[in-house]
Order: C-alpha cells, then sequence, then structure tokens
C-alpha cells in the first residue's frame, strides 16, 4: 500500500473469539437486531467464527474474549490474542470469573473426565477452569450469565469512541428500586443475591418473583456474614447457602468467602 | 486416477457454526478413506458436576450447555425432574411451555437461515456482506429473529438463559394483557416467516439425499416441540416408536472400525435428529398454514407424508417450522388464560426420570437419577449434535466423493463444499462437547 490512510478514515477491527463458554455472549451481538447493521457499518469484523467465514489476520482495534482458560492450549491461544489485540474485553461469567465449569475447581478433575467420558485418556484439560484476566491483562470485564445486550453495546461504543464504559458495579438491589420491584427478601421472605450481586441485568428474577441467584458475580462491595444469615433465616440450610453462592461465578464468590 | 496422490484437506476453524470444530478428509484419487467432523472444544463436565446439585436445579445449570438453545435445554430438565418425582404439570403449565419454546425455535431457526446458511447459497461470506446486496431481506430476517426474542424475553425475562423456568412449571404467569403487544409482533412476523418461505425456496439446491434413520418425537395430534415419543423413520418406509425410559437402550455410542471417535447410533444404525427428521415423521400435524408453507416451499404435501432427505433443503423445512412456530404461538396467546398457579410444587423422591423435547437442531434426552432428598446422584445428556455426527460424517464422505467423480474441483472448492455439508445440519457443536470426544490428532 502506497500513502498510509488518514487515521479518521481507520476502521476499527474488531475480533470475537471464544473459549471454554456456551456462545451465549458472542451471541448476544446477533441479538442486537436493531443495531447490528449499523455496527458493521462502524467497524471491520475481522475475525467472528460464529459470523462470519472471512477471517481476518490482527491486529485488533477491539477483541471481545468469551469463555475460560481450560486447556493449555486455550492458555497459549489467549497470550496469542492478547498479543495481537489493542483493547481486550471479557465477556460473560466464563471469561470474568472462570464460569459454571470453574465447579471442577472445587473437585477431582480425573474424576470428572472419567464420570463424562468413555475414554479419559483421550482428553486434555487442565484442573481449573480460570478467568482470562488470570493468564493476561485485560482491559474490561463485562460481568454477566449471560452478559446484558444494552452493557455490550455500551462497552463497545464506549471503546470505539475512546472512552471509559458507563458500567457501574453496585448491587441488583439498586436496579429493584429503579424498577419499582418489591424487595422479594423483605415482602416473601424469598432467598435473594441481589445485595451481593453485581448489577447489569435490569434485575429481572425479582420481577419474575424469584431471588437473584447471582449470575453476574459479585457486587463492587460484598457484606456475606450481612446475607448468610438472612439465607438461613429464609430456609435456606448451608449446603443450600454452598448451592446458591456456588453456581455461575462459584470462583469468584468463593474468594470472598475466603476473605471473610 | 493413480497418479493423483493422497491429499488431505483441513479446515482448522468452521465457521457460521454454533461453537467451533474442525473437519478433517483424507482422499486418495477419487475415494474419501476418511471424513471427520472434530470436536475440538474444551470439556466442561457437566453430567460430572451435576452431581451432589438440588433437583431444583438442573434447568438452570444445563441452561448454559448452550446459549443458541437453553430453553431447550431447561425444558429436557424440567420433564425429566418432573418424571422423577412422578408430578405432572398443568394444561396451563404446559401451554406457556409450548409458548416459550416456539420463541426459540423462532430465534434459533431464523439465525440459522439468515446468518448461517442463506450466505452459503448466495456465495456471501456473512450476513453482513449479504445486506449490501439483500438489505431488506437481511432486515427482515433479524426482525423475525427479534420476534422469537420478544416472546423470550416476555416468558423467559431474558432470550439466553431465560430465568422464569423452574421445575414445575413458571415463578411467574403472565397476565393475559401482557401477551397482547407481542400477538401484535408476531402478527408482523408471520408476513415475514411467509416471506423467508418464498425467498428460500429460490435457492438453488445441490441434489443429495442423507443416508441415515430419521429420529424425531411424534406426538399423536400435534407438531412435536416440548413432548412426544421417540420414533425413527427407516429409509424403507416403516416407522418404530420406543417409550423414553428405553432410551439409552437404544441410542448408544459406539466405536466404529473406521474411525477414531466415538459415534451414537440407534439400534447399532446411523442416524440423524433435528427439522429434516421431525418433518417426515410429523408432517401430517402441522398446522395448515404451515401446509401451505409446505408446498409453497416445493417440499410437497405434508399431509401425503412427504419426506425430504436432502440436507440442503433443511432451510426449506426451517423456514416452514418457524411459519408453524408463529401460528402456534399465536393459536397459544388467543387462548391464553392466565393459569391459577404459575406452578405445581415438586417434591423429591429418590428415582430416575427422563425428559425428551425437540431442541431446534434436533432431540435433546436428559436423564437424572436422584437420592430421596432430590439430590442428583447421576446425570446424563444427549444432545442432537452428538447423534448426527456419524451422519453428517457420512454426507461430508458422499458429497466429497460425488464432487471428486465429476472431477471439477480444486482443494478450495472442495473444502467450501465440505463446509457446506456441516452448516446443513445447523450443529451446535458447544452441546455435542460435552459427550463426544475430544480430538485425537488436533489441528
Amino acid at each position: 500500500m502506497t500513502g498510509s490512510a488518514p487515521s479518521s478514515a481507520h476502521v476499527p477491527a474488531l475480533g470475537v473469539f471464544k473459549l471454554a463458554s456456551c456462545d451465549g455472549c458472542q451471541l448476544t451481538l446477533l441479538d442486537c437486531e436493531d443495531e447490528l447493521l449499523a455496527l458493521a457499518g462502524k467497524v471491520e469484523i475481522a475475525h467472528f467464527l460464529e459470523a462470519s467465514s472471512e477471517v481476518k489476520p490482527g491486529p485488533y482495534d477491539l477483541t471481545l474474549v468469551e469463555g475460560s482458560v481450560t486447556t493449555s492450549a486455550d492458555a497459549e491461544r489467549i497470550r496469542e490474542i492478547r498479543a495481537q489485540s489493542r483493547f481486550l474485553v471479557t465477556i460473560g461469567a466464563c471469561a470474568t470469573a472462570g464460569g459454571v465449569q470453574a465447579l471442577r475447581n472445587f473437585a477431582d478433575v480425573e474424576e470428572f473426565t472419567r464420570t463424562v467420558y468413555a475414554r479419559p485418556d483421550y482428553i486434555d484439560t487442565l484442573a481449573t477452569s480460570t478467568p482470562v484476566s488470570a493468564h493476561v491483562d485485560v482491559d474490561f470485564e463485562l460481568r454477566g450469565c449471560p452478559i446484558d445486550r444494552r452493557q455490550l453495546l455500551e462497552v463497545i461504543t464506549a471503546f470505539l469512541n475512546g472512552r471509559k464504559p458507563d458500567v457501574p458495579n453496585h448491587s441488583v438491589c439498586f436496579e429493584c428500586k429503579r424498577r419499582g420491584t418489591v424487595c422479594v427478601t423483605v415482602a416473601h421472605g424469598t432467598p435473594c443475591l441481589g445485595p451481593v450481586t453485581h448489577a447489569g441485568c435490569g434485575a429481572i428474577c425479582p420481577a419474575y418473583g424469584r431471588g437473584c441467584y447471582g449470575c453476574f458475580g459479585p457486587s463492587g462491595s460484598v457484606n456475606l456474614p450481612a446475607l448468610i444469615p438472612l439465607l438461613h433465616r429464609d430456609g435456606m440450610d448451608d449446603r443450600d447457602t454452598r448451592r446458591f453462592l456456588h453456581t455461575f461465578n462459584a470462583a469468584a464468590f468463593a474468594s470472598i468467602e475466603e476473605e471473610t | 486416477m493413480t497418479h493423483r496422490s493422497s491429499r488431505v484437506l483441513r479446515v482448522g476453524s468452521l465457521t457460521r457454526v454454533e461453537g467451533e470444530g474442525a473437519l478433517h478428509l483424507r482422499v486418495r484419487g477419487n475415494a474419501v478413506e476418511e471424513a471427520r467432523l472434530q470436536i475440538y472444544e474444551p470439556p466442561r463436565f457437566f453430567e460430572a458436576f451435576l452431581r451432589g446439585r438440588a433437583h431444583t436445579e438442573p434447568p438452570d445449570i444445563t441452561a448454559r450447555v448452550c446459549g443458541i438453545c437453553p430453553v431447550a435445554y431447561q425444558m429436557s430438565a424440567c420433564a425429566a425432574i418432573e418424571d422423577a418425582c412422578g408430578v405432572t404439570v398443568d394444561r396451563g403449565v404446559r401451554d406457556l411451555r409450548r409458548l416459550l419454546y416456539c420463541g426459540e425455535w423462532i430465534e434459533s431457526q431464523t439465525l440459522h437461515i439468515y446468518l448461517l446458511h442463506a450466505p452459503d447459497f448466495l456465495g456471501r461470506d456473512n450476513a453482513v456482506d449479504l445486506a449490501r446486496t439483500h438489505r431488506t431481506h437481511v432486515e427482515r430476517g433479524l426482525r423475525l429473529k427479534q420476534a422469537g426474542n420478544a416472546l423470550l424475553e416476555l416468558l423467559g425475562g431474558r432470550a439466553i438463559h431465560p430465568v422464569n423456568v423452574r421445575v414445575g412449571g413458571f415463578h411467574r404467569a403472565p397476565a393475559t394483557a401482557e401477551l397482547r403487544p407481542l400477538a401484535e409482533q408476531l402478527r408482523r412476523a408471520a408476513d415475514d416467516a411467509w416471506e423467508t418461505v418464498r425467498w428460500v425456496a429460490g435457492f438453488d439446491f445441490p441434489d443429495t439425499e442423507v443416508d441415515a434413520d430419521l429420529f424425531a418425537l411424534a406426538a399423536p395430534d400435534t407438531y412435536p416441540i416440548e413432548s412426544g415419543v421417540p420414533t425413527v423413520l427407516r429409509p424403507d418406509g416403516t416407522t418404530a416408536s420406543f417409550p423414553l425410559g428405553t432410551f439409552l437402550d437404544h441410542v448408544r455410542e459406539e466405536h466404529l472400525p473406521h474411525s477414531t471417535a466415538l459415534h451414537s447410533r440407534l439400534d447399532g444404525r446411523r442416524h440423524l435428529t433435528g427439522s429434516l427428521a421431525r418433518f417426515a415423521i410429523n408432517g401430517r400435524r402441522l398446522s395448515r398454514t404451515a401446509v401451505q408453507a409446505a408446498q409453497e416451499a416445493g417440499l410437497g404435501d405434508p399431509h401425503a407424508g412427504v419426506v425430504c432427505r436432502n440436507p440442503f433443503r433443511s432451510i426449506l423445512v426451517r423456514a416452514v417450522e418457524v411459519v408453524y412456530a408463529v401460528d402456534e404461538a399465536l393459536r397459544i396467546i388467543d387462548a391464553y388464560e392466565q393459569p391459577a398457579r404459575a406452578f405445581v410444587e415438586v417434591p423429591p423422591r429418590a428415582g430416575v426420570g427422563h425428559g425428551a423435547t425437540e431442541a431446534p437442531r434436533g432431540l435433546l434426552y436428559h436423564r437424572y437419577e436422584l437420592d430421596t432428598d432430590g439430590t442428583v446422584t447421576d446425570a446424563r445428556l444427549v444432545p442432537p449434535t452428538a447423534q448426527n455426527q456419524g451422519a453428517i460424517e457420512e454426507d461430508l464422505r458422499r458429497l466429497a466423493e460425488a464432487a471428486l467423480t465429476e472431477g471439477a474441483l480444486n482443494d478450495h472448492e472442495l473444502t467450501h463444499l465440505c463446509e457446506r455439508a456441516i452448516r446443513n445440519h445447523d450443529p451446535c457443536i458447544s452441546c455435542a462437547t460435552h459427550f463426544l470426544d475430544l480430538t485425537v490428532d488436533r489441528i
């Protein structure tokens, strides 16, 4: 190419990558039905295997990574992806906290392998499922299992415009208040992780009459010693409480349990 | 053509499929010596960590197997747990489940038609590229997909990993008035679904047939979505059904001599689940509108028991199923009255339960063993793509061999044809990885 294009004409390259995960967070991008074509006019979709057969090499201006690191090959791959990326944003509980598959971190992974697979010797897996941030520097972590579509658009827009994403880290309780939902714990004695869970979903569960189950992981300030007696009061025993906290963000809540 | 040496084609990363996989083809002369769809996604061990969980948890946990068809996982899990506990849900709950599932069918089938499959027929890399020449078509697809998502969001709370489903029913049943705006959106979607049928009917379809038994749920008076009896249609036209409780006696993993992979077989034979199988076995139970759509699509008369075995034409069947799902959703909404209770209690007991439903891409089976207090002691998930792998690989082999015999294709074209052969079946590799062994020689 002779003479480089002026920087104002540069179309940012978007990369979307996947490690161990369910595809749901990258699907969230395709679920932006109203914005997808407009977004595609602003960026070059350079690497997005689920959506396109056109695969371009890096570097990428903005890279979204879904999934956790569970194999030595993926541990290497994420380093290569990082090296190709100007900004790297992890999307979803697998990428930010190891996901539901991090339940292996509390178990014997060899026993797990024998349970699921007829030929365990074919399986190459690490003993733990870890977030991307345990392996490389991450510019922003977007929470959720799955992530929220509006928050995803906010994060993409922010990075493309060189500003900080407006993604508050307060608890789901704030979102219930904003939505006008009556507190399910106070009014009905329903066990709810809302007080310790990161906002972002829009407080969907309480609006549907169930307690929050923590799929966005811990909020910015978590007071488990205050919450756990409430869960016990509302009928949960120690095993129920443990299951409640140890699901989609098990590793993230577990590290807070250790601190407190 | 013995002078032509053996060659190996590899596609390291399949595109426009859900999840990540690879394909591997070894060719000598005009003969395909080996055709493999490789599943290289890392294992996530759902069957293992479900052990020790409460009987109320599998619907939320197994939804995370697949972000594309979480409702399928929730519905199969609920059915299996309720079976284990000996509970039958109310009619109102059954209708709401079917309505929710219609949302997933509309969303997922439309996603496949417009964003994953159609670009193949029009020589494009993706839907964005396609929109440069077919903008109104792509916009219509997105609008239709959005209608499916709107249904999922209203009934489920959100489109991916809905929160409103629980064992025994729903946390909350919507009021009749809440469904009214949705019906408006679905009436527009009905037009879009019809236009979709007309559009895909104009595509060019290579001539080929799947060589496998077709396998789907069958129900006496309706097209199967959230329930039915496992039924197989053999190439000679005979059908056979078996009780769901014997599923694992019929659908088994087998180690085939020509392959290092484990394949799922139905009574020792290769089988295919998904749209082609559902349509062949249940076409007679489609609604009047969907029957007309099938005829418009050139599929023939479903009431006469027409069978389509051409995997490229699966896009037509998906389009007809979208017409059906929209029609069915409107029918349920029109008849809807808010049920007196959103769920029935499901008290735990020791036992084994089986559940099977029709995910957009095929039959999804769950089996759980529970302890007296409801603790899960054993779990088995059999996803559609794990079952379809043998049929997909056979398609690959036959298509590649036919193309080689005609002799016109270079490696690039042959590889492209093979990718299409895989996409025809809308495989979900994220699901399959929990069942299949991983790659033996990693690409």
